[in-house]
């Protein structure tokens, strides 16, 4: 019945949502930041912990939709042992993925993150994947300890 | 019910024959905002054709004319809702416009610092933010009335609530979130026993039922066209002659006026005292073409036709495992919220989308509904006087297969 679905919700969406990875409290993070969508009451909290510019572990804690949980259980894992310049640069190209300004989509540069592709087609659905990107730029750039998407 | 003219009405909807994604269109996002049959569509097109100019002010053959249709849709509401006179119903952008126009007007004349408003915890954010900006204006408190598990209002709290500070009563006559209708007539009596003025927000109510102002003795009712099988951008505040003429002036400007000059100006009668400018001319004269088009039906009918789809429909509902209903009253309007167990609502919206049902997900601008009822957001499927039964099972059907698909 859902056929036309198949390249927005992956299997790979449903084992994150069903297992989200890296669904724990850091003690102690180094950076703890809120993300909200208040749109569809999306809400989570991300966990970093840096080692100088290195983040060398992330979680979150919260409750979304299927690709806003699979996004950030994703990206809590790809980010781990990656600089702060390689997580921002990652998180350009996975914006421009998913909202489509970038048509080819760069498997080497996104890995796993290409099953997330499919948002592009439902503009509607772009920002379930980038809140956890958003809320990880602000972590990043230590704006504040909560953000909103609108 | 076996008389009722669902083929035609179907018919007279354009927009319902379309496909979407290959598939039928299920329109079931009526709550947020309804289609409109050809009628209105075409008197649209005919005023703007045969009919437009400005109103109220041209001695010329269109403007008479123009001014004559819209005064006519005036009438039109006034019967609709069985208001006393013409001069109690003033045209407005929609229900949000009208209740803050009445917190801005009757508000600030009638409500201080330490006075209380009353409401209830299954109101729209539009009868929440207005108060609250009086309240941070004036000093005045907002009061808010409980509701139980069931989404009812806790009828004995809220009489509990009225003070002898209470200005002002403002409470949803259906609440779109839950579909719960509440108990008006006794919220008035129980208002008015100690002089309290009631508002009515009637965005949902009124595309569901009769509504007779003199009956429920209201002292303001207000919805949109919107939901009213009318444009957009016109709505209704009626309010009883003896409060509006006691209000000041909304906005100043042309038509609102009688005499002008620059050391003073005097405000013209009901209703154009609260009409500033020149107004939403055509979409006025549409929303007397949707009227008619429902008084045609009759309200009764259309009611007794969308309480049996809802009852059909919560049935159905009820029988699939993992399914919760938000909003179980007993008195209750063609609206069924609804969550499921792990999938979250934007999920069921694309899902149900992809088959053509258009359903919203989301917190349905009642934010403390959700909180209520501890879910972020949820699922809402709302009848109108054009969905059949057999529309009913088609998205049982697919609410069952999407719980499948999730494993
Ligand atoms: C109960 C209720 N009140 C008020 C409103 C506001 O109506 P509008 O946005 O047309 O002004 C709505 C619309 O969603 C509603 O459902």
């Amino acid at each position: 019945m859902f056929e036309d679905l198949r390249d927005l919700y992956q299997e790979v969406i449903f084992d994150h949502n069903r297992n989200p990875r890296n669904f724990r409290v850091i003690e102690n993070a180094d950076r703890k930041v809120e993300g909200f969508n208040p749109l569809c009451g999306d809400r989570l909290t991300l966990f970093l912990t840096l080692d100088h510019d290195v983040i060398t572990d992330a979680s979150f804690q919260g409750s979304g939709c299927a690709i806003s949980t699979a996004s950030v259980s994703l990206m809590t894992g790809i980010i781990q042992g990656k600089t702060i310049a390689e997580a921002e640069k990652l998180f350009t190209t996975f914006h421009d993925m998913t909202t489509g300004k970038e048509e080819e989509i760069q498997l080497e540069a996104v890995g796993k993150l290409a099953v997330l592709a499919g948002v592009r087609e439902f503009p509607a659905r772009v920002k379930c994947a980038t809140l956890a990107w958003h809320t990880l730029d602000a972590a990043l750039n230590n704006s504040g300890n909560s953000i909103s998407t609108e | 019910m076996t008389n009722y003219p669902i083929a035609k009405i179907r018919a007279d909807f354009p927009i319902l024959k379309q496909k979407i994604r290959n598939k039928d269109l299920i329109y079931l996002d009526n709550a947020a905002s309804c289609q409109k049959p050809i009628q209105v569509i075409d008197c649209i097109g005919n005023f703007y054709k045969q009919d437009y100019a400005n109103i109220h002010r041209g001695v010329h053959t269109l403007s008479q004319r123009a001014t004559d249709k819209y005064e006519q849709a005036r009438h039109t509401v006034q019967e609709f809702i069985n208001a006393k006179s013409a001069k109690e119903i003033v045209f407005v952008r929609g229900a949000t416009e009208a209740i803050n126009l009445i917190a801005q007007t009757f508000g600030k004349a009638n409500i201080a610092a330490g006075d209380e408003i009353l409401i209830t915890a299954m109101e729209h954010h539009s009868n929440i933010v207005p108060w609250q900006m009086l309240c941070a204006e004036t000093g005045a408190i907002l009061k808010v009335a409980p509701i139980n598990q069931q989404g009812e209002l806790i009828y004995a709290q809220f009489e509990e609530l009225i003070s002898a500070k209470t200005k002002l009563v403002s409470v949803v006559h259906m609440s779109n979130a839950l579909g719960s209708i509440n108990p008006v007539k006794q919220i008035i009596a129980a208002a008015h026993a100690k002089n309290i003025p009631v508002l009515l927000d009637g965005a949902q109510a009124i595309p569901h039922m009769s509504i007779d102002v003199q009956a429920l003795d209201c002292d303001f009712y207000v919805f949109s066209g919107h939901k009213l099988y009318a444009p957009s951008g016109i709505g209704v505040l009626y309010g009883k002659q003896e409060l509006l003429e006691q209000m000041p002036a909304y906005q100043g400007g042309g038509d609102m006026i009688r005499t002008v000059s620059f050391e003073t100006s005097t405000y013209a009668g009901l209703p154009y005292k609260f009409e500033a400018g020149t107004p939403n001319i055509v979409d006025t004269v549409a929303l007397g073409a949707a009227i008619d088009y429902l008084t045609s039906i009759g309200m009764e009918t259309i009611a007794a036709y969308e309480h049996e789809l809802l009852l059909y429909a919560t049935e159905k509902a009820q029988q699939i495992n993992g399914l919760n209903i938000i909003g179980t009253a007993k008195e209750k309007g063609a609206i069924l919220s609804f969550t499921l167990d792990n999938i979250h609502p934007h999920d069921i919206g694309t899902m149900l989308d992809s088959v053509g049902i258009a359903i919203r997900a989301g917190h349905h601008c009642a934010m403390p509904v959700m909180d209520f009822f501890d879910v972020p957001a949820t699922a809402r499927a709302s009848f109108a006087m054009y969905n059949t039964k057999a529309e009913v099972d088609v998205l049982i059907e697919a609410i069952q297969e999407l719980i499948n698909v999730f494993g």
